[in-house]
């Protein structure tokens, strides 16, 4: 398509832009080696913690990446849903099992149903969003759902900080959890809790992979995706298929919030706002609409956001460079909406979808 | 049968209220207003907040009943009215079993003391409950029955005495003042003392206002929608200005901070800065179509560049003085504005949404950082912003500075206003209904985008820069991505692409919380809810833009009749 010469400037500007960025990483990188800060076992750590991370990234993504497969919608209220599994996980884990010494005696079993309690939580907030703020929108312009999903967010964080109040809460340690188990071939250790998450999100991604491939309701989920007027017309149930759609992303959202208070074992209300966005930025990386491409873009996004700051950001000489985490995270999703949408794994949208 | 079918409605809707209600106790909204006293020692807002959950249900739902069935219509009421108690007199119980507050830390003894009317025993406080409700929802529905003169004016009555409740507060302090000045002071004691108690009005009093409430209501004729379009006040019709209604409006707004004392001048004065960071995203938003969730970064930067130009801390620059650093305030927040726009020229709808939103935290978290912090002062801020001043004239004073932000309000409208009828109005909103048709008209999109996005900015950069000198200290946290969705509300409620319905979005989002200070906490819970209620019931919001009311209501027949004409 042939624009005018106004296209030109502004291709350049963007060039300019993208030219800094990439300036920016390359000397920061090339400084921080120069300099040689760390030793090789502190690249490791970092790149363990960002795989942790990232996974649970992954977890968070898919929910968007489903979502959008089908509705074309970004479900900006999906980082509630991860909350809501913080907040489950929280109070089931203190009141009930930590008081009553349940938690250490059988730990698994404690680990189960904090799972359970926490997937069904997020998946009963979402298809009831699902439900009230977006069903009856579906004809709408798509500004409209973007905004009461905007709006389900905000309602979300504040009934939950109204039911369990707005503290930081703390979370009991769970003994099996504690400590480090040795990775002698790296040369370096790894907290037990890391290891259950990326073991974790192993297993649901593969769980996951086996729900929409092989199962008859993951087939229907699929060929929504494709055409809900014809899926309609071949007796699927559309309205359903999308309620399950959406229960199947928070069932996701809800064990990566399950993972992400055992490893950070401080929680409050807000803290769905920033991983949702962030999970974003990994579902759109790796090509918004497709499964395999959230997994990949969230453990990038992970890894990015732990090595970045003490990879590019030191180099450059930033005082205090690990207050930039977030703005490496921020700085990706810009530029990937700006620069590549379809994403990196590259699945090319269609027309409508773009 | 039908009957039965009904009965199972009213049970439902009954169930879908007692969520509601549970919802309001258990997240600590009932117990904060019990505090708040509508009728002195009767009752509280807080159990207004509950009870009217029924009573609105049961209105509504017998109102939705056909003629023949209205006839019953109250025991459906009641039915409802019992059903939303059932889930109430579970937490009551459950209450007195367990330590259920271990879990739901706002479901205190208090709470429990509001539902039970302080009753010891929990079953029988339940049972009370239940009564009560069921009999207020019955007489709810029974004033469908009623004739519709004396339904209004019932209605005016009950409104009037909630509201004079509420803001009794207020009125109180302002009621002492103004009669203290014109009568002195202990008379206007005298007065006070006579109608309030305990910052909540007294109950004979109420029940004089009530009456009075009541006869005019009673009295009042109720007009006709071609009356109302009539009494409809427009400052010009026709290209005359109708002197008319301005000239009023002026004096009002001129003497407007005598009437309303120091505290609701403040009010005034915050409401001011969120109508001019409102009009600026109507811009974006409404005019332009485009979905700008960043927003808050341009005000950041008028309030950050009006810091460092004028303070006179070791951080301020040039010492200069407030009207000089205003322009260059609003030119380098539309400079901002313009470089967010050149990146994201080529984005449309939710990632343009998304874009907005990153670009908004990059500059909050930039703000915070110490990378920043000897030319912003990381979380640390910026001091000694100087008031605005003119000569020796200090505006340190609310009702002073007011003037300051109504300046700056009637700019931003007039500059709104003129834009909205211009070529680069009509401009916008072809752009706003489809880019690719717009474009094919010969609209060049790009210096379209640019400037929606470069004047949006500069009047949020005017907010920002009156904000910081209004607060003479700014810090970062007071930047985040929470005003963006302050200022998204507002137009939404108010009406995308209209102005008054900024102003009235801005004075109900920002005024009302402000005057029912307790409502804090909860303000961005109901903004969530305002946001889906109002898409879902009434998306042109409450003061629509007569474009956006004609294409949401337009039906195929009044098309073919326009272009009959």
């Amino acid at each position: 398509m042939t624009r005018s010469k106004d296209f030109d400037f502004v291709g350049l500007f963007l060039w300019v832009f993208r030219a800094v960025i990439l300036i920016l990483i390359v000397w920061g990188t090339y400084a921080t080696i120069a300099d040689n800060p760390y030793e090789t076992r502190t690249w490791v750590d970092f790149i363990i913690f960002g795989l942790a991370q990232g996974s649970m990234y992954a977890l968070i993504a898919i929910g968007y990446t489903l979502v959008y497969g089908v509705l074309f919608m970004i479900n900006f209220a999906h980082g509630e849903f991860f909350m809501a599994g913080i907040l489950t996980t929280t109070v089931v884990i203190t009141t009930p099992l930590s008081e009553s010494g349940f938690l250490n005696e059988q730990p698994i079993l404690s680990l189960l149903i904090i799972a359970i309690s926490s997937m069904a939580v997020s998946i009963f907030i979402s298809v009831l969003t699902e439900r009230i703020a977006y069903r009856p929108l579906r004809k709408a312009p798509r500004l409209v759902p973007l905004i009461t999903a905007i709006g389900a967010s905000y309602f979300w964080q504040n009934y939950f900080r109204g039911l369990f109040g707005s503290g930081i809460k703390p979370i009991p340690q769970i003994e099996i959890l504690d400590g480090t188990i040795p990775l002698d071939f790296l040369g370096t250790t790894m907290l037990k809790s890391h290891v259950l998450v990326i073991v974790t999100t192993i297993v649901m991604l593969i769980a996951l992979n086996f729900f929409i491939m092989k199962t008859k309701t993951g087939k229907a989920i699929r060929a929504v995706a494709e055409d809900k007027d014809v899926a309609n017309l071949m007796g699927i149930n559309v309205d359903q298929t999308i309620s399950i759609t959406f229960a199947t992303g928070a069932a996701m959202a809800g064990i990566a919030g399950v993972l992400y208070s055992l490893v950070f074992r401080q929680v409050h209300f807000f803290m769905g706002f920033i991983p949702g966005i962030k999970a974003f930025t990994a579902a759109v990386l790796g090509g918004i609409g497709s499964l395999p491409g959230a997994a990949v873009g969230g453990l990038l996004l992970g890894m990015f956001e732990s090595v970045g700051p003490s990879l590019f950001l030191r180099g450059l000489g930033i005082p205090a460079f690990n207050q930039l985490k977030d703005v490496i995270a921020f700085t990706m999703l810009v530029m990937v909406l700006i620069f590549r949408p379809q994403g990196i794994v590259g699945e090319v949208l269609s027309e409508k979808k773009a | 049968m039908n009957i039965k079918k009904t009965y199972r409605d009213a049970w439902n809707t009954g169930w879908t209220a007692g969520i509601v209600a549970l919802s309001i106790s258990a997240l600590g909204l009932a117990e904060l207003f019990a505090k708040r006293n509508i009728v002195s020692g009767v009752i509280t807002m807080g159990q207004v907040m509950v009870f009217i959950v029924p009573i609105v249900m049961a209105y509504n739902f017998t109102k939705n009943l056909s003629m023949e069935q209205r006839k019953t219509g109250p025991l459906f009421g009641a039915v409802i009215g019992a059903t939303t108690a059932i889930p109430l007199v579970l937490l009551i119980i459950a209450s007195t079993l367990f330590n259920i507050r271990d879990i739901f830390v706002n479901v205190s003894p208090s709470l429990i003391e509001l539902l039970t009317f302080g009753q010891e025993n929990a079953y029988l406080g339940g049972l009370l409950l239940l009564v009560s409700m069921a009999l207020l929802s019955y007489l709810s529905a029974y004033t469908h029955q009623l004739p519709e003169k004396i339904k209004r004016s019932l209605f005016t009555g009950l409104i009037t005495i909630l509201l004079v409740g509420m803001f009794s507060e207020i009125l109180t302090e302002r009621i002492r003042s103004i009669f203290g000045a014109i009568f002195g002071s202990s008379v206007g004691s005298a007065i006070v003392r006579f109608l309030f108690k305990s910052k909540a009005i007294q109950s004979i009093p109420a029940i004089v206002v009530f009456a009075i409430a009541t006869y005019v209501g009673y009295r009042k004729i109720p007009k006709t929608e071609e009356e109302k379009n009539k009494s409809k006040r427009a400052f010009i019709v026709d290209g005359k200005v109708q002197w008319k209604t301005v000239i009023p409006l002026a004096v009002l707004l001129l003497i407007l901070p005598l009437l309303l004392g120091t505290y609701l001048s403040e009010v005034t004065n915050n409401v001011g800065i969120y109508i001019l960071m409102g009009l600026g995203l109507n811009i974006v938003v409404g005019f332009a179509g485009l979905l700008d969730l960043g927003y808050v970064a341009f005000f950041a930067i008028g309030a950050y560049t009006m810091a460092v130009l004028t303070s006179t801390g070791p951080l301020g620059l040039f010492g200069m003085s407030f009207w000089l650093a205003l322009p260059i305030c609003v030119i380098v927040a539309a400079l901002a504005g313009v470089m967010l726009g050149i990146p994201v020229l080529r984005m449309r709808g939710d990632y343009l949404a998304i874009v907005t939103l990153g670009f908004g935290e990059i500059i909050s978290r930039l703000a915070i950082s110490d990378m920043l912090k000897p030319y912003v002062g990381g979380a640390q801020g910026i001091l000694q912003i100087p008031k605005p001043s003119i000569g020796s004239l200090v505006f340190t004073k609310p009702e002073v500075l007011y003037y300051v932000v109504l300046a700056g309000v009637l700019l931003a409208l007039f500059v709104s206003w003129r834009l909205r009828d211009s070529r680069l109005g009509r401009q916008w909103m072809a752009m706003r209904e489809d880019e690719d048709v717009a474009e094919a008209m010969g609209i060049n999109l790009m210096k379209t985008k640019i400037l929606a996005f470069s004047i949006g900015a500069a009047f949020s950069g005017l907010a920002g820069a009156i904000f910081a000198s209004k607060l003479t200290s700014i810090f970062p946290h007071s930047f985040n991505v929470l005003i963006s969705i302050n200022v998204l509300s507002l137009i939404i409620v108010g009406g995308i692409g209209s102005l008054p319905g900024v102003i009235v979005g801005a004075a109900v989002l920002i005024g009302l919380p402000e005057l029912l200070r307790e409502f804090a906490e909860y303000r961005l819970l109901m903004y969530g809810l305002l946001l889906i209620v109002m898409m879902l019931a009434k998306p042109e919001g409450f003061v629509p833009s007569e474009v956006h009311k004609r294409e949401l209501h337009a039906t195929d027949e009044d098309f073919v009749a326009e272009a009959g004409d």
